[in-house]
């Protein structure tokens, strides 16, 4: 299981960015499909909010990533010393 | 002996009622104002299309995304440092008095944009002060409740958001249907949200005369409360591990499983099956109310065979049934089909004239009425528009489907797998609290696990409709591409917290 862990965790350093990149792209192109004034800012201030709430998640998704590689989920604590 | 048992159970039941109370009014307030969108648009926003949609944006995706977890932290810090019972009380007050303040906004004809300004301000405070009171609530109770019910007490929190639900519809359409249409439209929508003073004011006299946490009491005795709980909580490495384990393994699925279960499954219905108004509403209050039950008892199973398997399995079963239901939803209700061989009757067409907004051109839409010999019913209606200049193109002539009515044997089908999607809900959400409670030590409870709760309920499950429609646009998307979303992040939550969350229980929350 420990190995699992670890391998899965390589999967989670790399999906981080994919998200990002991914919704970036989106973003781009549903801005530009958008029609030109209000409608094209109305566009733009939803995507900039999702990017915005997404860069730490998927920054936290990355994290999560390499503390699995680095094994610290072998063992979960116990107690509240171990925290 | 017996005695004193019936006063600790007297106690506890008093502590529920107390949160479930608060929470319960706090997410009315939070539903209120969105059955009521349509018609604050009307009173307290310009008629300005543009200019309303992008306050409209601001309400929904800020006080949504952004505010609700700030507030997870604000008030988790708060009530790490001074206590849960004042914080809660805050959020409440907060909660009560931003809704009531919605009631008394003068329209936009009077103020102007101040209206809608004013709304927008509140309407951030609704979401700051909703992001606080979970975390309070489900840990108050659950620092009360003895070894071994942990999820069987925190349960009864977890039916409030649902029940919440249930109280705005009920207060909506009494007071719609004891004022009429047009008084309810011109001011009677004000009531729901004054109501909700009454309701705070019960809930804050309530709450007044509940004592601290008896863990946090004991901890702040001892002098040991923390002293930076932000910090404590997301720079200490074995703590923020477990908030993003939290997060990734557990409430993340279950963010999307409530909202595809709870708003999807009606919007769904609704929008693309293109089921009648009320049909849509009674099938999702018929499923809740059968429903609502098993929040109570997955929370008390979760207690015996541990709170993992339980909310992995929603999910999973999530994962596995989602494209074949909605599937059933769409060839039950696919009348466009269904009338080449079973249309028994149809009435005169009625036709009605008008003008394009916004243009000369003349719209024409004959509408007529269909009965199909299972019993089930709907409007078929043919628009045309003739353009005003002769020599211009004819546009093609639209036919559009509504107001499908179900026969009974597809009516109690839809019923019963809405109701399973709920199910769902409950086996997911049920345990949820008592999970988050046991995750983390009492110094930095309040803020550690409010954090994940809201990113994954607010963030993941609040988009659901947002990425839905958003998968839907793609080029070479069907009706159901919509929930690869849900699907998707349900099938990663489900391997996360398969592979890294271990069943324990852990029966001492007093650390």
């Amino acid at each position: 299981m420990s190995g699992l862990k670890k391998i899965l965790g390589l999967l989670w350093i790399v999906l981080g960015p994919v998200i990002i990149v991914f919704l970036f792209f989106q973003a781009a192109d549903k801005i530009a499909a958008a029609s030109e004034g209000i409608a094209r800012t109305n566009t733009t201030l939803q995507w900039a909010i999702i990017i915005l709430i997404f860069i730490p998640i998927c920054t936290g998704l990355v994290i999560f990533g390499y503390y699995a590689w680095k094994g610290e989920y072998d063992h979960l604590p116990e107690s509240s010393r171990e925290l | 002996m017996r005695s004193t048992e019936s006063n600790v159970t007297q106690s506890i039941t008093q502590v529920i009622a107390a949160s479930s109370l608060g929470t319960l009014i706090e997410w009315y307030d939070f539903y209120i104002f969105g059955s009521l969108a349509v018609i604050i648009g009307q009173q307290l926003f310009p008629s300005d299309a543009g200019a309303s949609a992008l306050i409209n944006t601001l309400a929904i995706f800020a006080a949504g995304f952004i505010v609700r977890p700030f507030g997870a932290l604000v008030f988790g810090r708060l009530g790490d440092l001074i206590g849960r019972k004042y914080t809660f009380l805050l959020t409440l007050v907060l909660m009560g008095g931003s809704t009531f303040l919605i009631g008394l906004i003068p329209s936009y004809s009077s103020i102007g944009y101040a209206a809608p300004i004013l709304v927008l301000i509140l309407r951030l405070v609704q979401g700051l002060a909703l992001g606080g009171e979970y975390g309070g609530a489900a840990t108050y109770v659950a620092e009360h409740a003895p070894v071994g019910k942990r999820g069987f007490f925190t349960s009864w929190i977890q039916t409030t958001a649902t029940l919440g639900l249930f109280l705005s519809l009920g207060v909506i359409v009494l007071t719609k249907n004891l004022l009429g249409a047009k008084s309810f439209a011109d001011w009677g929508w004000r009531i729901p949200f004054l109501v909700s003073i009454l309701l705070v004011v019960v809930s804050i006299y309530i709450r007044m005369k509940m004592h601290e946490s008896p863990v946090f009491s004991k901890l702040k005795a001892e002098g040991k409360v923390s002293t930076n709980p932000l910090k404590e909580s997301f720079q200490k490495r074995a703590n923020f591990k477990m908030v993003l384990l939290a997060l990734f393994g557990a409430t993340m699925g279950q963010g999307v499983v409530w909202y595809t279960g709870q708003f999807y499954a009606q919007s769904f219905l609704e929008n693309t099956c293109k089921l009648d108004f009320n049909e849509s509403r009674y099938i999702l209050l018929w499923a809740i109310v059968f429903a609502t039950p098993f929040f109570v008892i997955f929370g008390s199973w979760s207690d015996k065979v541990g709170r993992k398997w339980i909310m992995l399995a929603g999910m999973l079963l999530g994962v596995i049934c989602y494209r074949p239901i909605y599937q059933y939803f769409l060839d039950a209700t696919n009348v466009k089909e269904m009338q080449k061989t079973m249309l028994l009757s149809e009435s005169e067409p009625v036709i009605e004239r008008g003008l394009v907004a916004g243009k000369a051109d003349s719209l024409i839409t004959i509408t007529v009425s269909k009965v199909l010999t299972n019993g089930m019913t709907f409007k078929e209606s043919r628009v045309e528009i003739i353009p005003e200049d002769v020599l211009a193109e004819v546009p093609a002539v639209e036919t559009v489907i509504k107001d499908v009515t179900l026969s009974n044997g597809s009516y109690i089908m839809i019923i019963a797998l809405v109701f399973f999607q709920v199910l769902l809900v409950t086996m997911v959400y049920g345990p949820i609290a008592a999970f988050l409670v046991e995750l983390f030590p009492t110094q930095i409870r309040y803020t550690s696990m409010s954090l994940p709760y809201h990113i994954g309920n607010g963030v993941f499950g609040g988009l659901v409709p947002f990425i839905a429609t958003l998968i839907a646009s793609f080029q070479g998307s069907t009706p159901l591409s919509g929930l690869w979303y849900p699907i998707g992040i349900a099938a990663l939550s489900f391997v996360i917290g398969a592979v890294y969350i271990d069943n324990r229980r852990d029966e001492h929350v007093m650390d």
